[in-house]
């Protein structure tokens, strides 16, 4: 992946496909460039069993193909800058994914477009309701879809008039954003 | 600033719509947006097809959705095109620049690109 926004993007698909509601994407940056991920959804979760393997590329659920990449390469992302990777799963509970980024380090990915991930995420999955909130020493940034819904009743989050405000209301958000990009 | 409060006009306007809208859209792109996608840059794509059909006006006729891997991944990123009565036509290594070719050329002017299609020889190299 060419930029972490894509890793958020590939990984939040398997909080969708876990049948959540809700799903918090949470970038955290302190003063000393260390940027702490988290993806926390209420779907079905896993035992522990799936937990330990979710880790090994040659795992997956799916049956189109035989590899599973989305998790280790997020792992990979995080532990190139000496950081970290951590997940927490339990049946019925949902799953909190933690990967935490040292932006200094010269192998960190850019943080890139989280907007276009979010509005791809929300046209992929309409009903689930999503929060992001990114903040750093410089400036915060977040959205809710519950709050969005709220205002447009029976419409679409999905319709493009809906997305391409998304769209805007982030970009304006992270023009005065102090943060890593 | 870009506000609710705006979002609350854009539903207003909506509502007059939501009417001619329902069932009325006859062409349906398919981006797939697995690993394996996202890697090879389906989510320009994605947005590229967003903007075309925003800035034609054509909200209302074309829905764009996503899809998982379809198991060809080494030719991500990978675009279908449903219409109604047509066969389903799928596009291969995707850019936006393409996207924007396939949709001037195949959605609005009714002619497939086929040096894209995965029937093409020169795209599977």
């Amino acid at each position: 992946m060419k930029e972490l926004s894509l890793n958020i993007l590939d990984i939040v698909q398997n909080s969708i496909s876990a049948g959540a509601k809700n799903i918090a994407i949470t970038l955290s940056e302190d003063h000393k460039g260390i940027l702490t991920l988290t993806v926390a959804d209420d779907g079905r979760g896993m035992d522990a069993d799936e937990v330990s393997n979710v880790t090994n590329p040659f795992y997956t659920t799916r049956t189109t193909r035989e590899v599973g990449l989305g998790i280790p390469l997020i792992k990979l992302a995080a532990e190139q800058t000496g950081g970290t990777f951590d997940i927490k799963s339990a049946i019925g509970k949902g799953t909190t994914l933690t990967a935490i980024f040292d932006t200094k380090h010269i192998d960190c990915l850019p943080v890139g477009d989280i907007t276009a991930t979010m509005t791809t995420l929300i046209m992929g999955a309409p009903d689930v309701d999503f929060t992001l909130s990114h903040t750093a020493p410089g400036g915060n940034v977040s959205l809710s879809t519950r709050m969005m819904r709220d205002v447009l009743g029976d419409i679409s989050l999905a319709d493009v008039e809906v997305i391409q405000w998304v769209r805007e209301y982030l970009t304006e958000q992270y023009h005065n954003f102090g943060g890593a990009k | 600033m870009k506000s609710l409060a705006e979002l609350s006009a854009l539903r207003d306007k909506m509502r007059d719509k939501i009417a001619i809208r329902e069932g009325n859209s006859t062409t349906r792109i398919v981006v797939g947006m697995a690993t394996c996608g996202i890697a090879a840059g389906a989510r320009p794509v994605l947005t590229a097809f967003v903007d075309k059909i925003a800035k034609a006006g054509l909200t209302d006729a074309i829905t764009v959705t996503q899809t998982g891997c379809i198991g060809i991944c080494q030719y991500e990123p990978v675009v279908e095109i449903h219409e109604a009565g047509k066969e389903k036509v799928t596009y291969v290594k995707m850019t936006p620049e393409k996207a924007a070719r396939v949709f001037e050329e195949h959605i609005q002017g009714g002619k497939i690109v086929a040096e894209y299609t995965i029937g093409d020889a020169d795209v599977k190299k």
